[in-house]
């Protein structure tokens, strides 16, 4: 196999650039999607490899066509990607119910920008966590990963395929201008070197006749691909284990759902992913995801010179969520401080997580400038005073 | 043609854990499945390479009642869906089952693009006049002055005429008929299915619940008369006044050609990319 970039070496590329090329590694053949600042390099990169990778790039008439195409391309046996930004996100809603519902594997990608509406369109953001999560109407779970560095970005990206195939869900890449269009060295493994993870598919008919029953006792039914003769029905509608609709039913709602949440909440152990700087004799701990994670990490350094015992959870997925890891840092801490770019959002869960031992609070900061990590210490400083 | 009796197309095609639809009395989707069924009998396709598509609506409700693989999506979508489908694994036919609201309205923009693109597609339009599944509101095809729960006092807006939109738009084969002509539906059916690009059949069809009852069109004969009243065959309509063609539907085959579709086009493509890169003399 011949790949248009260098693989089994380092490059200095852009974050946006780096998500590309991780998901062709990652065996991505299938890219849909609509122009939209700061996500269109994604999408650049991917129409001028995927030619030549013999996959799909194709331009959508708008954002609700490209995540039904992916859909539509996963259900035809294709590891699938779209990206975005803000307003295309929020188009992208209703589908990834759909998405979520009918268990296809896709990964998603969010470069925020500042929103509500058109807001910033080049500068960065972090308010799109709650959207991420619960953007989506009906009750529903995903998993959401935020890269801090280019190479996270790349990391992520072929983790957020391993875990969209492993579970048959969508997962979303919610990454941010700073991290897209910011130029890092980046080392991308040969794929050979790369651990990548498919689908299950039916191991025999019987199997391939419940593609939507835990088959297997793990919650996860393996996924019939049409034109392999199974003759699949999918369909957004409540379901039984074969697919049918079951439009009345409580129980069969209830299963159904509470099997998709759970295939998710069940696995938190193997999907959560977090790093921790200097948590062990913390009296203040900063808990921060993405970019601002990285002036965070400054901050605790800077703090600790001075003799303050601060720090660090940088999280690296922001759903499912460890709500008890948080409780336990709030037992050691005098103080929970949330760094983040928007008004409050993972606040909200790491003030239910710290339930109460100790006290939350915001570094907020909003207009598309990251928090300087200078900043972030004069707030806890002043706080101590 | 033979035409099998009905029982052998429902017996061979039909899921019968499905059955009953959900479709009322005098519902014309019926016939146009067993139309479309016949035809893909009639062509000898292979079952297993076939993928139903479908938005949301009455006639969407068709890929759950077919034993094929079926994708039943969004309100609107089905042809964003098929994009996908049919560019991951070109060797699937792709059958999109659609309604007039679900196709001209919701998904008008999909419509368009899917058309321009020219996707290897085959849409089986089944066109009521209106949004019969929650309860007979006007829909973009509503011929005006007639009614609907959302205009009870009759349309006042322009419909559209979807067949003339495809063929503008660049569609390879578009035809029209009303439930009535069943033969020249199948046969319609047929050509569309064997042809590549963007393909597309039309059928007026009896909606009379939810439609019918609320413009003195009770029942499915006289939905069917009020068919053959106000539709007009294409060839005999090129010869008439714009004044004399007012209110009426224009039947039959509106466009048959090859332009070349999406598929070869993006085949044509990747070859190029690889050219211009140096991989391939």
């Amino acid at each position: 196999m011949r790949y248009p970039f260098p693989v089994g070496d380092a490059d200095f590329i852009q974050g946006d650039e780096a998500i590309a090329r991780a998901a062709i590694l990652a065996g991505c053949r299938f890219y849909a999607g609509y122009p939209i600042t700061p996500a269109s390099e994604i999408f650049e990169a991917m129409s001028l490899y995927m030619p030549l990778v013999d996959g799909v790039s194709i331009q959508m008439e708008d954002e609700i066509a490209s995540i039904a195409a992916v859909i539509g391309a996963s259900w035809a046996g294709a590891k699938a990607m779209t990206a975005t930004s803000g307003p295309g996100f929020s188009l992208m809603m209703e589908n990834l119910g759909y998405a979520i519902m009918t268990e296809t594997p896709l990964v998603l990608v969010n470069v925020q920008r500042s929103g509500p509406s058109t807001g910033q369109p080049t500068l960065a953001a972090q308010g799109d966590v709650m959207q991420a999560i619960w953007g989506t109407h009906g009750d529903h779970s995903l998993i959401v990963l935020t890269p801090a560095t280019v190479q996270e970005a790349f990391d992520m990206t072929i983790r957020a395929f391993n875990l969209a195939e492993k579970y048959r869900t969508p997962v979303i890449l919610l990454t941010d201008a700073e991290v897209g269009h910011m130029r890092e060295r980046v080392y991308a493994p040969h794929p050979d070197e790369l651990e990548l993870v498919c689908r299950k598919l039916p191991a025999n008919e019987e199997e391939a006749k419940y593609p939507f029953g835990d088959v297997h006792g793990d919650l996860v039914p393996p996924m019939p691909i049409f034109g392999k003769g199974h003759r699949t029905y999918v369909t957004g509608l409540t379901h039984d284990e074969r697919g049918r609709p079951k439009t009345v039913d409580a129980e069969i709602h209830e299963r159904l759902v509470k099997r998709i949440v759970g295939k998710i909440e069940n696995n938190k152990k193997d999907i959560i992913d977090y790093e921790t700087y200097g948590l062990e004799d913390a009296d203040i701990a900063i808990v921060s995801f993405g970019i601002v994670a990285r002036s965070a990490m400054r901050a605790v350094k800077e703090l600790r010179k001075e003799g303050i015992n601060a720090g660090l959870l940088k999280l690296n997925v922001l759903w499912p969520f460890d709500f008890e890891l948080i409780e336990k840092i709030a037992e050691n801490v005098d103080r929970i401080y949330v760094a983040e770019m928007n008004l409050g959002q993972l606040y909200h869960m790491v003030k239910e997580g710290a339930n109460g031992k100790a006290k939350v609070e915001l570094i907020s900061r909003i207009g598309g400038e990251v928090h300087t990590p200078g900043e972030i210490v004069e707030r806890i400083k002043r706080d101590l005073r | 043609m033979y035409l099998k009796p009905s029982y052998e197309i429902r017996d061979k095609y039909l899921r019968k854990d499905m059955l009953p639809t959900i479709f009322c009395p005098g519902c014309g989707i019926g016939a146009v499945l067993q139309y479309t069924l016949r035809a893909i009998d009639d062509l000898g396709l292979n079952q297993d390479e076939i993928v139903w598509v479908s938005g949301i609506g009455c006639s969407s409700r068709v890929p759950g009642y077919v034993n094929f693989d079926g994708l039943h999506t969004t309100h609107g979508r089905a042809l964003a869906f098929a994009t996908g489908i049919k560019m991951a694994n070109p060797d699937l036919k792709v059958i999109a089952f659609m309604g007039d609201g679900d196709a001209a309205a919701i998904g008008g923009n999909h419509l368009i693009h899917a058309i321009r693109r020219n996707l290897d597609v085959t849409v089986i339009l089944v066109n009521n006049f209106t949004y019969g599944m929650t309860g007979g509101q006007v829909a973009p095809t509503t011929p005006k002055g007639l009614r609907g729960t959302t205009a009870p006092y009759g349309s006042f807006e322009n419909p559209f005429d979807i067949a003339e939109l495809a063929v503008a738009a660049g569609a390879n084969y578009v035809a029209r008929w009303s439930v009535f002509n069943y033969l020249q539906g199948i046969n319609s059916i047929k050509k569309a299915l064997q042809k590549r690009g963007f393909t597309l059949v039309e059928f007026l069809s009896p909606c009379p619940i939810s439609f019918g009852r609320r413009n003195k069109l009770k029942t499915a004969p006289e939905l069917i008369k009020w068919y053959q009243k106000i539709t007009v065959p294409i060839s005999k309509a090129k010869d008439m006044p714009p004044e004399e063609l007012e209110g009426k539907v224009v039947i039959g085959e509106f466009v048959d050609r090859d332009r070349p579709s999406l598929v070869e086009e993006y085949e044509a493509y990747k070859r190029r990319a690889k050219k211009i890169m140096g991989w391939e003399e």
